[in-house]
């Protein structure tokens, strides 16, 4: 009955595939797409690092310039932060946090889509500069002057940035509102905060520093962007300004965005470590709290980016101290996962082994993190390779890690397809291998004073080995991606037969069909407890799963078993097709809609019109396309308010 | 009666809270929206007495002038309490009178804006004159701009209460515009007293 409740409306709303996707407002489809859409940027900044390093690879190298060399540096870092890292954890918000929480989708489906195309146009617009050999080239950090005057920065480059980011901006803060109201508003019944996953807290947490964060940098661009058009002079010393005001600005925002991108991975690892350690996670509301103290800290400790721009002994020792606290509930966090570890019946898929990397990775970046505290260390590796190591421990072996064990984890629930273990494992060796090449010299290089932005070095500095061995890592990594490619192409040649529960998963996801149907739940679940499918399983005394249990399939590599360990089981939770229920009047799919992308062309249009005002051919057009730009947004802004979402609630 | 209506008018019982949707999402755009004007006001106080040519800010600005918009301005909260009050009350009459009252003293307001800007202007402060002009024009500016948003938004729902789509039903979507009209008022509030009130 509620199959066919919703064949009528999908019938209702039968389109084109095409058409389909541009005007979904379906939370996981929307974040299918951010998952492509952030591996597609994820494999152009990998080439991006791969020209970097074939740069480096030799001393005195001249196969990039250095005006290709800073481009090509600057994108890097720009995309992997704004293209790759948030959008990736957006990817797994979008499809999870609803299936967790027990919800039918987010609370803003339209406001979801505009984030989504938002994000894709305002990317689009920024990469665009290469066509113009003007991708921007101030490092993704944008110091002002260099960024804020026109006698520094002439060309495009920095234009390009400016408005590619004010764009992104807007996806990310209209993403965070969605997601703040959704996870408070919209849990199950029974679904208390504390019984949330874990990564369902960490979403949630996240979003909360979007919100108060991303302002900072959005007030930065906004005085870059006037100083560069109408000659304003917030960052000119020549008119008194000072440029230390941009960098304030800027980690104001940058340092609670390292968290912003951290803490949804490690919500990720607090769910996979459970899963197939078999035991719940061990010290919950410690995780949980240690998440909030580091969200809370995070915005005390911005100034330790800038130690050495001079701000005195005063601040430098207060940022120094803020900046160790903020080590031990992140510490706290690692001897939790251990904890969860400890003595469980350890299942060594390729999420677990991610997961495990995670850990250690992630503390080896933590530790040199701790190391650039101290003041006077950080005077001698500012502006080094120990800088670049250690911010690739944290981010690579850290959130690209965690997101690998994700996709390792989720990759079923989301496309009904396992990926093939061996070849999972083959990946994730190779990734460890070559990651660690990669990046644990530079820790030596940093130490020996090379500096980090700089397109080439002398031979005879003693840093030609480490620099070889370094790229040969690099290369390794990208060789790894490619096994995971394979793996996925694979995965797409199979059958979808994935099982509803192919881990013996311990939260609401598992619960339903992969993958799930597009109205999620076909009855809205009733949570008893913390991992509140596991309860559903096996009761809610039983708190660590059976050990005699023969291992899921997934450790045997073959996904043929259908998997259902759930004698008792509760009604509503059925893994197959639904059966008749009561109340199935009332599901309801929002229609899709073509405001948000709209929408989202319209700012996308606003950012291009102002790169084309500061263009020496097209600059007459700058302000008209600004204007139709506007003009687009208030209209699909009407439209969005006026259009019915209601109709079919009494269908 | 709710059926009938268009638009995000969830049913306030059904979520977790018991808040809707569309009120907490405006709570916590309005947390965001006050680390926005914090980076603006902390870079205009970072730079406050820092011009090294005039006009100075002691020689230009016109306080009993920007005192009576200033209390234009909260008036206009004032305005839309009663606004609310009568649509939650379901007098629909009162309800437009007010609310036009709430956009008549905003765009006074801004007039007011206008013709400070203009005079200053007059005067040789320009964006580009000094750190004055450049962080008290954009300061002031994005405070100007989030008020003329709230016009646009209140005359919105003063059409469609007109042509019958809002209705003491939708109370709520009054309380959320009020939200942030009375925001942009305490903005103020902080901005007057800042910028013009503390002597230079």
């Amino acid at each position: 009955m509620v199959e066919s409740a919703l064949k009528l409306e999908r019938a209702r709303y039968e389109r084109s595939a095409l058409v389909e996707w541009l005007t979904t407002v379906d939370h996981k489809k929307i974040g299918i797409l951010y998952f492509w859409t952030s591996i597609v940027f994820l494999l152009i900044a990998g080439f991006l690092a791969l020209l970097i390093r074939t740069q480096l690879i030799v001393p005195g190298n001249t196969f990039l310039g250095p005006e290709t060399y800073n481009q090509v540096f600057t994108m890097h870092g720009t995309m992997m932060v704004f293209f790759v890292g948030m959008p990736l954890n957006a990817a797994f918000f979008n499809f999870f946090v609803p299936l967790m929480i027990g919800a039918r989708d987010v609370a803003f489906p339209r406001l979801n889509a505009f984030s989504y195309w938002a994000f894709l146009l305002g990317s689009l617009l920024m990469l665009s500069g290469f066509l113009f050999g003007a991708a921007p080239d101030g490092g993704w950090f944008g110091y002002a002057n260099l960024t804020s005057s026109r006698l520094y920065s002439p060309g495009l480059n920095i234009d390009f940035w400016v408005m590619g980011l004010q764009v992104l901006g807007v996806a990310s803060l209209a993403s965070a509102l969605n997601f703040f109201v959704t996870i408070v508003n919209m849990r199950a019944p029974g679904m208390s905060l504390m019984r949330m996953p874990v990564f369902v807290w960490m979403t949630l947490i996240t979003a909360i520093l979007i919100l108060l964060a991303f302002p900072s940098l959005t007030v930065g661009l906004f005085m870059i962007m006037f100083d560069r058009y109408f000659g304003t002079n917030f960052f000119n010393p020549a008119a008194g300004g000072d440029p230390v005001i941009w960098q304030h600005l800027f980690w104001i925002f940058g340092h609670p965005e390292v968290y912003i991108l951290i803490l949804p991975p490690m919500g990720m690892i607090s769910e996979i470590l459970p899963t197939f350690s078999r035991k719940p996670l061990f010290g919950y509301t410690f995780v949980v709290f240690a998440g909030m103290g580091i969200a809370f800290l995070s915005f005390g400790v911005w100034a330790h980016h800038m130690f050495a721009v001079g701000m005195g002994p005063v601040p430098n020792a207060v940022f120094a101290t803020t900046t160790m606290l903020i080590a031990i509930p992140t510490g706290v966090k690692i001897f939790n996962w251990l904890g969860t570890l400890w003595g469980g019946s350890i299942r060594m898929t390729t999420a677990l082994l991610f997961a495990a990397a995670f850990i250690s990775m992630f503390t080896i970046g933590g530790i040199s993190g701790v190391m650039h505290a101290s003041v006077p260390i950080d005077y001698w590796q500012t502006d080094s390779y120990f800088v670049v190591a250690h911010f690739h421990y944290v981010l690579f072996g850290g959130l690209v890690f965690a997101v690998l064990a994700a996709t390792y984890y989720w990759f079923p629930k989301m496309f009904g397809r396992m990926l093939d273990e061996r070849l999972g494992k083959l990946h994730f060796v190779l990734t460890l291998i070559g990651f660690n090449l990669t990046f644990f010299p530079m820790h030596f290089l940093g130490i020996d004073g090379m500096p980090r932005r700089i397109y080439t070095y002398s031979a005879g500095m003693g840093w030609d080995v480490w620099n070889l061995v370094i790229s040969i890592g690099g290369y390794l990594t990208a060789l790894s991606f490619l096994v995971f490619l394979y793996n996925v192409v694979r995965a797409f040649q199979r059958p979808a037969d994935a099982p509803a529960d192919p881990w013996d998963g311990r939260t609401l996801e598992w619960a339903i069909p992969s993958p799930p149907p597009a109205y999620n739940f076909d009855v809205v679940p009733v949570v008893r407890g913390r991992d509140a499918f596991w309860i559903e399983k096996y009761g809610a005394e039983q708190v660590v799963g059976p050990t005699a249990e023969p291992h899921g399939p997934a450790s045997g590599g073959s996904p043929q078993r259908s998997h259902n360990p759930n004698p008792g089981q509760h009604a509503g939770h059925g893994q197959g097709a639904p059966s008749g229920h009561g109340g199935q009047a009332h599901i309801h799919l929002p229609p899709p809609s073509w405001f948000p992308l709209a929408t989202a062309i319209g700012l996308t249009l606003m950012g291009t019109g102002m790169v084309m005002h500061a263009s020496d051919t097209l600059g007459s057009l700058g302000f008209p396309v600004v204007g139709l730009g506007i003009a687009v947004v208030v209209v699909s802004l009407l439209g969005w308010t006026f259009e019915p979402i209601h109709e079919q609630a009494h269908a | 009666m709710s059926s009938t209506t268009v638009g995000h008018a969830p049913e306030a019982h059904a979520t977790t809270t018991g808040i809707s949707h569309n009120k907490m999402m405006m709570w916590a755009f309005l947390a965001s929206d006050c680390m926005f004007f914090g980076s603006l006001i902390w870079v205009y106080m970072a730079y406050r007495g820092r011009s090294i040519q005039g006009p100075y800010p002691h020689e230009i600005l016109n306080i009993p002038f920007t005192s009576v918009s200033a209390a234009v301005l909260l008036l206009s909260s004032l305005a839309m309490v009663l606004a609310l009050h009568g649509i939650q009350h379901g007098n629909m009459r009162r309800f437009r009178v007010w609310l036009g009252a709430t956009a008549a003293l905003g765009a006074l307001f801004l007039g007011g804006q206008y013709f400070e800007f203009t005079e200053f202007y007059h005067h040789g402060l320009s964006l580009q004159q000094n750190l004055f002009g450049t962080t008290f024009f954009v300061l002031t500016g994005f405070h100007g701009t989030h008020v003329g948003i709230g016009i646009i938004w209140l005359v919105t729902l003063i059409l469609l209460s007109l042509f019958g789509r809002l209705t003491p039903a939708n109370a709520e979507r009054v309380e959320i515009a009020g939200l942030y009209w009375h925001f942009v008022d305490i903005v103020w509030i902080v901005i007057f007293t800042l910028v013009y009130l503390i002597p230079y």
